[in-house]
């Protein structure tokens, strides 16, 4: 009953577009005719040693594309077609697809191994392919069986592992396989490829191999085969046995304490004289071990004895001994490493590494380096003079600023000199631990700097003379001046010492971003995004006449990317990249200028201009539009208020797309963030606008396609529209309600296990309670009566969350506001009174809530109580 | 288990602020919209925050201030004497607008020098900055604007302004102090006290509430610079007799922030919510950037523009109680622009001008323009509207003021008849 599709795989890879089309449209056709049929074909396909590997592989690739997909709701829908399918069928597939696992082609038989992992992950956890496993492990104890059928197997039994739980199978089982995989890896009776394939599994299955870690005596078996493994003389499996124990490293660090002296040994000699593949995974060891000491210290009570995981500081332990290790490998860099950006080496790993060492000891860290800094500062190779400030740089982070400071003020002047090395290398690293140096000891708002009003000016001046220097070097000294100025950000007056430098800052980084000798636009960005900072952070006060001439210059950059002629998608690609960093600018401008009554008329009068450019700057796409000139657009409507509705008929057509854009949902999310700007500018002039608004907006909640972070704002968004029309919202209530409704009842069904959606229910429902609040207020004293029929569903909700002890108090503060809301608007009458009168539950929220540290919260509540008090006296 | 992503080298972790400019975006967002929907439930609160229960008890330590303030008990409801709660709550936008501005007292524009100014008057220079009422009680201070919406929400060193360990204790004390805010230094400039601990001055005269300012805000530790509990700086202005000397010294003075005219306050008149000839504003280009008015541009118009309210006849009238009249509309133009009673319209004065005869206005050339802005609660004052007609015209001068005071000083028998509003 299978078709013959070869032809159709082969034409579907065609390098003819047209060809290829077809051929797609066919295959697509008989996927949705019979989809058995079709992917019973695919499986005899990809099993058929007389066909050509290449449509063996797409024919593979296809079917695992039917099983899974990145998305969880196409998932699901995948997922339940494939149960659909006819058990004969199935089962035909799967046979198929075991038998190709011992193919003599390597392709069919990789593909082969991914596609039955897709299909265990669905049908082992509900049981309906048993003897998987078996007819697996079959395959590795036949000792008749090739070597290709054993290295398949493994590498099926990996994928499987890494698909589902140990808790799918039963115990036996779950140690039948890992026996399998770990005696894969024995030196005696197997050949390379087959012990590669082993390692790999075994990596793929750490996870799945819980319960053996949690056994001592067979934890001590894998462990003493993958530290064998990793001395094998094959430099490929010694890789791949370094990935499992950092991957060890991190799921298992609370038992690894008995094997780290052998582990220390294995890794240190892989550091000093192991192939580079296999020296990084033995720094990606420490590092990872690294990463679980901060976050249990992280996360650490001050009052030990509680029951956390235990904290065995091995980096401490080790410290005397890793340290130097990680300080020779500085001294391997490679030349040209800083000129690209995708080169990892040694002692690129090595300085990340000994970074976060500093971050897990802190004070520990300083005497054991600064010798290495000090003795190899000076010397004439660069080498040396460049591990030394990486070094320096590198430890930063983590010791006190009482240890570190003293090092940092008698280094300092030694650096800016250093900026002036014949070495670019050096240079570039001395800019990035000026850079360091600058975010983490230059607090002036919390009392501390390592700059005082007296070297400030010879600071500004070797950077400013330094951003000329080469690009690479160039980019390091924007992040420089970065945090240079954002240390004085909330630092009051203190920012003054800056503004006598502003203008030539400001210039400089403009000729920064105008240079063309950068391989990529890296340092353009670098040096607006540096541009940003300084505006952000500086005196309004006294720098509103420099930012106010700034304000012309971007806007006429921006005019001039708009005529930029356009002949590939490559050049479409770099006018975006320029517009967007231009319209990030100008969106800061707009913010920090309309931020003072005295500055927001500067604004006020370039107003125009600047919704005319970005209206230009919308019309260089025709399909999507530029998610930075909308966030630009929001700060300007908040700054134009009112007289932003003369914009409103070219802007809206933009509007409409960036709400319908769903693939980039940051878009999306910042254009319901501008819906709600307009809102509070226009008040009820966004009326004529409304019906689009919202149609699109409920279009919006509706789809399942648009990524769910883009939904609570759109019910706040709700809220915006109500307040803003009042009763005019009454012909959306039949829609908007009962979304809110829905919305309301996912929230009690969430799960409360998961962090990440806890904190997404808690968005959720603040932002149900903030549509109710506009809704409602908008409502108040003209048209009450519309919103009664809904008041018991809220009232409802409420109660539901505030039974809810893990609610944020965001959410608490949204739900006692609206429960106001909601006896002030719908008014003193008896209805409402009988509302409030059968619900108990909100004397004890308020009491609650009454008796909050937070003030604004009590605030809240003692009006709320008000409110509700106003109704019942009635 | 997945791949081990490649750890991304710390040394060139490239600098993007996108996400922050996002994140900043939607903190912004969030905040306007808290405001937005916090001013609608503000002055509900407000006034239930003042009408917070009594004490039941007398407070502990018994100050002397008891006996010079004997009404407090009744006091929130002198200011609130005109709404009561569920009105107030029923209020939305414009109402709120004008309820706010109906608490503050608002001087009359100076379009003609007072009498007796050297004896009667106080005189200081007005700091430029937003007008605010700020109240603080039950432990938060907060300030609102003429407009009703919440300019800051901080800690102080006022009594009850915040919540601090060694409070002392008296939930129910309460100040209420009439402000303007001062970008620059960051500072409220109070130039006025309503409440004081409680105790309200609003039956007081502005000579004694001047002088209890003084002491009190400096023993509060108001005037501190700003700490853990006390957010902002809050700073007194120096008042002078309004005798040439102290007029002298107000105008060209060094005060530590920006001037915006000057002030008169009458040293009999008490605190009068709304608009009061006993409290007047005078300005020039030495002591005001703000002289003529601007347009939403920021800009100096060509002709006068006026705001007036139109009247059920057609008559356009002032704020003023009694209004003035100033024209009448058209019927036709009224029912083709859709206008209605009670609309704010805006009008250039057109060459005719104003005329007066016997210092009382007589004609206006008025030429309609459209609907006042939005955010308008009022229609123009009488004396805005000529002391801005003046200003363009024929200014009132500081010498003018000064030789007034000269000549005021020949005539110390002229009877003191200052009309009191109670």
């Amino acid at each position: 009953m299978a078709m013959e599709i070869t032809q159709f795989l082969l034409a579907a890879q065609s390098a003819d577009a047209k060809v290829r089309t077809e051929a797609e449209g066919n295959l697509r056709q008989f996927q949705e005719q019979n989809l058995p049929v079709f992917l019973l074909s695919l499986s005899v396909e990809l099993a058929n040693n007389e066909k050509p590997v290449e449509s063996r592989r797409l024919a593979g690739i296809v079917l695992k594309n039917s099983l899974d997909a990145k998305d969880a709701i196409r998932k699901e829908q995948l997922v339940q077609q494939w149960m659909a399918i006819d058990i004969s069928v199935k089962s035909q597939i799967k046979d198929l697809l075991l038998r190709t696992l011992g193919s003599s082609v390597p392709e069919a038989r990789h593909t082969s191994a991914q596609v039955v992992a897709k299909i265990a992950s669905i049908e082992i956890p509900r049981k309906q392919w048993p003897e998987l496993i078996g007819s697996l492990l079959n395959n590795m104890t036949q000792q008749d069986r090739p070597a290709a059928l054993k290295q398949a197997t493994l590498e099926t039994l990996g994928y499987v592992c890494e698909e589902i739980s140990h808790q799918d199978l039963v115990q036996e089982e779950v140690n039948a396989v890992l026996t399998a995989v770990v005696q894969g890896m024995n030196l005696a009776e197997h050949s390379p490829e087959v012990r590669l394939a082993a390692t790999r599994a075994l990596y793929n299955a750490l996870e799945f191999a819980q319960t053996n870690f949690e056994n001592e005596m067979e934890r001590n078996y894998i462990m003493k085969v993958v530290c064998d493994t990793a001395m094998s003389k094959e430099v490929e499996i010694r890789q791949a046995a370094f990935e499992c124990l950092v991957a060890i490293a991190s799921a298992y660090y609370e038992v690894l304490e008995p094997y780290m002296q052998t582990l220390f040994e294995l890794t240190s000699n892989a550091v000093k004289g192991d192939e580079e593949t296999v020296a990084l995974q033995a720094i990606e060891f420490w590092s990872s071990i690294c990463d679980e000491e901060i976050e249990l210290q992280e996360f650490e009570t001050p009052e030990s004895g509680d029951s956390g995981p235990p904290h065995s500081r091995f980096i401490e332990k080790a410290l005397s001994s890793l340290v130097p290790l990680l300080l020779e490998t500085l001294l391997k860099q490679e030349e040209d490493q800083d000129q690209d950006d995708t080169v990892w080496n040694i002692s690129m790993a090595g300085g990340t590494c000994l970074g976060l060492v500093a971050r897990t000891v802190g004070d520990a860290i300083v005497p054991l380096v600064m010798p290495f800094v000090e003795s190899n500062i000076l010397k004439p190779d660069w080498r040396c003079r460049e591990a030394a400030t990486y070094a320096f740089g590198s430890i930063l982070e983590g010791p006190t600023i009482e240890k570190l400071s003293p090092l940092v003020q008698a280094g300092l002047d030694f650096l800016l000199t250093a900026m002036k090395d014949g070495n670019n290398h050096v240079k570039d690293t001395t800019a990035w631990t000026l850079s360091r140096i600058f975010e983490l000891l230059h607090s002036p708002a919390s009392g501390f700097s390592v700059i005082s009003p007296e070297n400030l000016k010879r600071v500004v001046g070797v950077l400013l003379e330094s951003i000329k220097d080469a690009p690479n070097v160039a980019e390091k000294v924007c992040g420089a001046i970065y945090y240079l100025v954002q240390g004085y950000e909330d630092a009051g007056p203190s920012v003054s010492v800056l503004s006598p430098y502003l203008t030539e800052i400001i210039s400089c980084l403009i000729a920064t971003a105008d240079r063309t000798d950068g391989s990529d636009s890296k340092l353009r960005s670098s040096a607006y995004e540096t541009l940003n900072e300084v505006v952000r952070c500086s005196n309004i006060a006294e720098t509103s006449p420099i930012i106010a001439q700034l304000l012309p210059v971007i806007m006429s950059k921006l005019g001039q990317t708009v005529d930029i002629q356009i002949v590939s998608s490559d050049d479409r690609e770099k006018q975006g990249d320029l517009q967007a960093s231009l319209c990030g600018v100008l969106q800061v401008i707009i913010q920090k200028l309309s931020s003072t009554d005295e500055t927001k008329t500067i604004i006020l009068q370039a107003a125009d201009q600047i919704m005319i450019l970005f209206l230009r700057v919308f019309g260089c796409r025709s399909s999507t539009v530029h998610e930075e000139a909308m966030l630009a657009i929001g700060a300007l409507a908040y700054a134009t208020g009112p007289q932003f509705e003369k914009y409103m008929p070219e802007f809206y057509k933009y509007l409409e797309m960036g709400l319908q854009n769903f693939e980039e949902y940051q878009v999306c999310a910042i254009t319901v963030g501008v819906v709600g700007d307009i809102c509070r500018a226009l008040d009820d002039k966004v009326l004529p606008y409304c019906d689009g608004i919202m149609g699109l907006l409920l279009k919006d909640l509706a789809s399942s396609e648009l990524h769910r972070s883009v939904k609570p704002p759109i019910f706040s968004c709700f809220g915006d529209i109500g307040l803003a029309i009042g009763e005019h919202f009454e012909k959306y209530v039949p829609f908007a309600l009962p979304m809110m409704q829905g919305a309301a009842e996912i929230c009690a069904q969430l799960e409360t296990a998961d962090e990440e959606m806890m904190d997404y229910g808690n968005q959720l429902r603040r932002s149900i309670f903030e549509a109710y609040s506009g809704i409602l207020q908008g409502f108040k004293s003209v048209k009450p009566d519309v919103m009664m029929p809904y008041a018991q569903h809220l009232l409802k909700f409420i109660e539901l969350v505030s039974r809810d002890r893990q609610r944020d108090e965001s959410v608490t503060k949204a739900a006692v506001a609206v429960m106001g809301d909601l006896a002030d608007a719908l008014g003193s009458n008896t209805n409402t009174k009988l509302l409030f009168k059968d619900c108990a539950f909100y004397s004890e929220f308020l009491g609650e809530c009454l008796q909050s540290d937070d003030e604004q919260l009590k605030e809240t509540a003692g009006w709320t109580q008000g409110m509700i008090g106003r109704v019942m006296v009635l | 288990m997945a791949p081990h992503d490649l750890r991304r080298p710390f040394k060139r972790a490239a600098i993007s602020d996108q996400q922050k400019r996002r994140e900043l975006s939607l903190l912004r967002q969030a905040q306007n919209r808290r405001d937005a929907q916090q001013q609608a439930r503000c002055l509900a609160s407000s006034i239930l925050s003042l009408q917070s229960p009594v004490p039941e008890s007398e407070p502990e330590q018994s100050d002397i201030e008891l006996e010079t303030a004997p009404e407090i008990e009744k006091e929130p409801g002198t200011l609130l004497k005109d709404l009561d709660v569920p009105g107030a709550s029923k209020l939305r936008g414009p109402e709120v607008r004008k309820w706010f501005a109906r608490q503050l007292m608002l001087p009359e524009w100076m379009i003609d020098v007072p009498d007796r100014l050297s004896q009667d008057w106080y005189v200081f220079a007005r700091p430029a900055g937003k007008r605010c009422f700020v109240v603080s009680s039950n432990g938060t201070t907060v300030s609102r604007q003429r407009n009703g919406s919440i300019l800051h929400h901080f800690p102080s060193a006022l009594p009850a302004g915040a919540k601090t360990r060694d409070s002392s204790g008296s939930g129910q004390s309460y100040c209420i102090l009439d402000c303007i805010f001062h970008e620059l230094d960051q500072t409220y400039y109070v130039i006025d006290m309503v409440c004081w601990n409680g105790y309200s001055l609003y039956d007081c005269t502005s000579e004694f509430r001047f002088f209890w300012l003084n002491s009190k805000i400096e023993e509060s530790g108001a005037c501190n610079p700003p700490s853990y509990y006390h957010k902002f700086r809050f700073s007194t202005v120096p008042v002078y007799t309004c005798d040439q000397n102290g007029l002298y010294a107000a105008y060209t003075g060094v005060v530590p922030y920006v001037k915006d005219g000057l002030l008169f306050y009458n040293k009999h008149a008490h605190y009068q919510t709304g608009s009061t000839p006993l409290v007047l504003v005078w300005k020039d280009e030495n002591c005001s950037q703000y002289v003529i008015d601007t347009d939403s541009k920021g800009e100096i118009p060509s002709q006068q523009q006026v705001v007036l309210e139109l009247q059920d006849n057609g008559k356009l009238v002032t704020s003023d109680d009694p209004p003035m009249l100033f024209g009448c509309l058209d019927g036709d133009i009224i029912q083709k622009s859709g206008l209605h009673s009670g609309n704010l319209l805006r009008f250039a004065v057109s060459d005719g001008g104003l005329s007066f005869v016997d210092g009382k206005l007589e004609k206006a050339d008025l030429n309609y323009l459209g609907k006042a802005n939005r955010g308008r609660a009022f229609a123009d004052s009488y004396s805005k509207v000529v002391f801005q007609y003046t200003v363009r015209h024929s200014p009132l001068k500081i010498d003018d003021l000064l030789a007034s005071i000269n000549s005021l000083d020949d005539q110390e028998e002229k009877p003191c008849d200052v009309e009191m509003v109670g």
